[in-house]
């Protein structure tokens, strides 16, 4: 499939649809399970440092162009879940600077299922609402979002008796419907069966002509492939990459095979 | 606020770091205006979800309160040695006791509501304000079924009637106003102290003995002299039931203290809770 050919292409001049500078993001979490009052009292006592930072970016920076389809790869953990709240504006970076042209999707994907006890359909409409859609087209959109879903009766279910997969069908249906300029899917795909796939890619294809950019996180280095113009590869929240997904993907299936130590990027 | 993809088509959003100060407002309340539909869904399909879990569902809302306050009723009597004072002390019971149940009743939710988020919050960029709010809301309609009792014991306490009760609409609205600012306020807390909510459930019940709940603001007149002067000041709920039990079951005119004290508690408190919440709710999503 060759997206990029459908896509728009930024007039000459035009500014970066979105733009990372030099973002650093870090979680604060605490020593203890949950923090307690308690615990801050016994901790007052002894002198101890309160939180336990995880620094899961770590001063990230590239410009994305309109009409780029851009493939986010690495380890588990890596951050690229990070990274796109960071897009998304959920995160605010703990240093730099993140600006962004357009509308976001609505939801991340596995953004629907917040509430369990709720049924699919009430998930949706709620993510609708959060995002600032008004009640009319919410519910119009999740006629659209079921029928694209294929759950049948299932989106009427609360959403914990779903299999993984029509979760992620659900996930996926709800963010490529809320007429995004920027969309981002985080790990849709993983647990669809073959035939939404096809009609997923079919889908983001379409997307894409409309859409002013697309952030793709997959562990599938073949959608990735496919679908993408332009990758980034992330490490222990370092932007080890940003270049074509075939040299993004190749110096870091080398990456997995030497091992982190033996592996230098002059080494390609 | 219909949005298409052309009218948002140069819409900028930048992000930076977080520094603690309050958020330019008028765009704040402006977004968080645009989203009230969010906070009624939320809070709606909240209580859906939890009446299908009990047979009762309903029902329950005004059983619950209906019984704590027989149980004080009794409590009551046994103090007094046997004098219970009948039916008029069981209406002045249950209209106090029932709008401290919908205080506490936000206090509790409002407190969990960031912190039980979760995904919504981290998936979701939205005014986290909302969430308390959607708490209280939810604290509104478990209130709700619960008058309609209160005004048949009104009537079976043979209380009469008249205009003046028609005010105490102005202490239900100093309660609504006081409930969102402390759910805002323990919203924010719980964030930092985990443990905020498990402190909660005896603070609220050393709140309901301070309050004139179990007592009647009349009954105690010329008692517990400087203590009760300083209550009816430092106690937000002093004035905001005690009003609202006033006019409410007896018609009587509260003093213009209990009038403004009302006022000024409730604004305060939405004052002091929402702009501490907003001053730190950028910081929330990096401690769930
Ligand atoms: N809510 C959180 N609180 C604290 N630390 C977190 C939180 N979310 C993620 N982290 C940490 O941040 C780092 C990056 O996590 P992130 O979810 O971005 O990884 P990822 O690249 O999406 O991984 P995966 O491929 O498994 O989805 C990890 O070390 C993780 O432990
Ligand atoms: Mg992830």
């Amino acid at each position: 499939m060759d997206i990029a050919h459908s896509a728009q292409k930024p007039s000459p001049g035009e500014p970066p649809v979105v733009s990372v500078q030099d973002v650093s993001i870090t979680y604060r979490t605490t020593f203890e399970k949950v923090p307690t009052l308690k615990s801050a009292i016994v901790r007052l006592g002894r002198g101890e440092r309160a939180v336990h930072v995880v620094e899961a970016l770590k001063g990230v920076s590239f410009d994305v162009t309109r009409g780029s389809s851009v493939g986010i790869i690495g380890a588990n953990g890596a951050g690229k879940s990070t990274l796109m709240r960071a897009i998304a504006g959920v995160l605010p970076p703990s240093s730099g600077r993140v600006e962004v042209r357009g509308r976001i999707s609505a939801l991340l994907a596995l953004g629907v299922g917040f509430n369990s006890a709720l049924t699919g359909r009430e998930n949706v409409i709620l993510g609708g609402l959060a995002s600032g859609l008004s009640r009319k087209e919410v519910v119009a959109r999740a006629e659209e979002v079921a029928a694209f879903a294929e759950i049948g009766e299932f989106i009427d279910v609360p959403v914990r008796t779903y299999s993984s997969g029509m979760y992620q069908r659900l996930a996926f249906s709800v963010s490529v419907h809320m007429d995004p300029d920027i969309l981002l899917i985080d790990e849709a795909l993983s647990a669809g069966d073959a035939s939404f796939k096809v009609k997923a890619n079919a889908k983001m294809a379409e997307l894409m002509k409309s859409a002013r950019a697309m952030f793709l996180v997959s562990h599938s280095l073949n959608a990735v492939r496919e679908m993408c113009d332009d990758a980034l590869w992330i490490h222990k929240g370092k932007l080890m990459m940003h270049d074509t997904p075939d040299a993004c993907i190749k110096a870091y299936t080398k990456f997995l095979e030497v091992g982190e130590n033996a592996f230098t990027l002059e080494d390609l | 606020m219909a949005r298409s993809a052309t009218d948002t088509a140069d819409e900028v959003h930048v992000y930076e770091p977080h520094r603690a100060g309050i958020p330019p407002l008028v765009p704040y309340f402006r977004g968080l205006w645009a989203r009230r539909e969010f906070a009624a869904e939320f809070s709606k399909s909240g209580i859906r979800a939890a009446n299908t879990q009990t047979v009762f569902g309903q029902l329950w809302l005004v059983l619950n309160p209906l019984l704590l306050a027989l149980v004080y009723y009794f409590l009551i009597a046994v103090l007094r040695g046997g004098d219970s004072g009948g039916l008029p002390r069981l209406a002045n019971l249950t209209g106090g006791l029932f709008l401290f149940t919908f205080v506490a009743g936000s206090m509790s939710s409002g407190a969990s509501s960031v912190t039980g988020g979760g995904r919504l919050i981290m998936n979701m960029n939205f005014p986290r304000l909302l969430m308390p709010f959607a708490a209280v809301r939810t604290a509104w309609f478990r209130f709700l079924p619960t008058l309609p009792v209160y005004v048949l014991l009104h009537l079976l306490s043979g209380a009469g009637w008249s205009w003046t009760m028609l005010l105490s609409v102005v202490f239900l609205g100093y309660a609504v106003v006081f409930a969102m600012g402390i759910a805002a306020l323990l919203a924010t807390l719980q964030v930092y102290f985990r443990d905020t909510s498990s402190f909660l459930p005896y603070f609220s019940r050393i709140w309901l003995y301070v309050s004139p709940i179990l007592w009647a603001v009349h009954d105690t007149a010329g008692q517990f002299g400087t203590l009760m002067a300083i209550n009816r000041i430092v106690n937000p709920l002093y004035s905001i039931v005690g009003g609202w039990v006033e006019l409410s079951l007896n018609g009587v005119m509260p003093s213009p203290t209990t009038w403004v004290m009302g006022a000024v508690w409730a604004v305060v408190m939405f004052v002091v809770g929402s702009l501490l919440f907003m001053s730190r709710e950028r910081d929330f999503t990096v401690r769930l």
